[in-house]
């Protein structure tokens, strides 16, 4: 038990911040939409509209250290198996 | 009927009138190409806030005889402001901040424009009026650029004959000024928003 949550702890952690990084390692909080500028040939003028789309920031970030604390921690109410002995 | 008003008549008529100022145009600004916005930008301390609305309506009347005379109210539906993060949003439309649902318009109703200059059909000049927000209403001055387009329409929406406005106006407000959390969140929330309005209307012609 203590290794699985241990483990989970480092996959939260290397999932979280490897997303992070991936998306280009935001610094904002997160987005689940982003704005596609487009131009109006006649009037010259740049409208505006937004796209769904998930940016993962800070926050994201934050989120996934936390949860990877959490369970790390929780790991260590859990003591270590002890191996059966050989004769 | 005097001669003289019988005369003038009949040149109204025929649309000759000489010596008699031309009847403004009325532009709509409730674009069906969802074009037209409004930006605002924050740049607090701690956070920087970028987002923009697309709700806009509103008339203008515009003379390119007489520039000068410009008049209308361009109306910005509060519901329509937009940033990319959800949670933001929710707070931006919330009774703490917008309050749109109290509020659902932002408003600019014009009283004056002064220094204008015209180069070709390109008009300059300090546009003054009267700004709404949150239910508080103050005169603002914000330099403006009008582009007259005529007979652009129809290259914009086949099928509509006539000409577009197009109106650039770039402005700082303070939310402090309209009663928006006056004195909090200073370090996330500038003080000061930075507003660019970018829109272009329409007057169809027969």
């Amino acid at each position: 038990m203590k290794r699985s949550l241990q483990l989970l702890a480092l996959l939260f952690l290397l999932g979280t911040a490897g997303t992070w990084l991936a998306t280009g390692a935001n610094r904002g909080w997160t987005k689940t939409s982003l704005p596609v500028k487009t131009l109006d040939q006649i009037t010259g003028i740049e409208g505006i509209s937004y796209q769904p789309m998930f940016l993962p920031g800070v926050d994201f970030l934050g989120a996934g250290v936390f949860a990877a604390l959490v369970l790390g921690g929780a790991s260590l109410f859990f003591r270590n198996i002890p191996k059966p002995k050989h004769p | 009927m005097k001669l003289s008003n019988l005369i003038i008549l009949t040149g109204l008529l025929a649309g000759v009138a000489p010596g008699l100022p031309a009847a403004p145009e009325s532009f709509d600004f409730k674009d069906p190409k969802g074009v037209n916005n409004a930006v605002f930008k924050l740049d607090a301390p701690l956070e920087s806030i970028n987002g923009s609305a697309s709700g806009i309506s509103g008339t203008v009347a515009f003379d390119p005889e007489n520039p000068a005379a410009l008049s209308g109210k361009i109306i910005v539906a509060s519901e329509s402001l937009m940033v990319p993060n959800p949670m933001q949003k929710e707070h931006l439309h919330g009774t703490n901040w917008l309050d749109v649902a109290t509020f659902p318009q932002i408003t600019f109703e014009s009283k004056s424009f002064a220094n204008v200059k015209t180069d070709a059909n390109v008009t300059t000049g300090d546009l003054t009026g009267t700004f709404t927000l949150k239910g508080v209403s103050k005169e603002i001055t914000t330099p403006v650029k009008i582009t007259y387009l005529k007979d652009k329409l129809a290259d914009r929406v086949p099928g509509l004959k006539g000409d577009l406005l197009v109106i650039r106006a770039n402005f700082v407000i303070n939310r402090e000024d309209y009663h928006i959390q006056p004195g909090q969140y200073r370090d996330k929330v500038s003080t000061n928003i930075d507003l660019t309005l970018s829109i272009a209307g329409a007057s169809p012609q027969p």
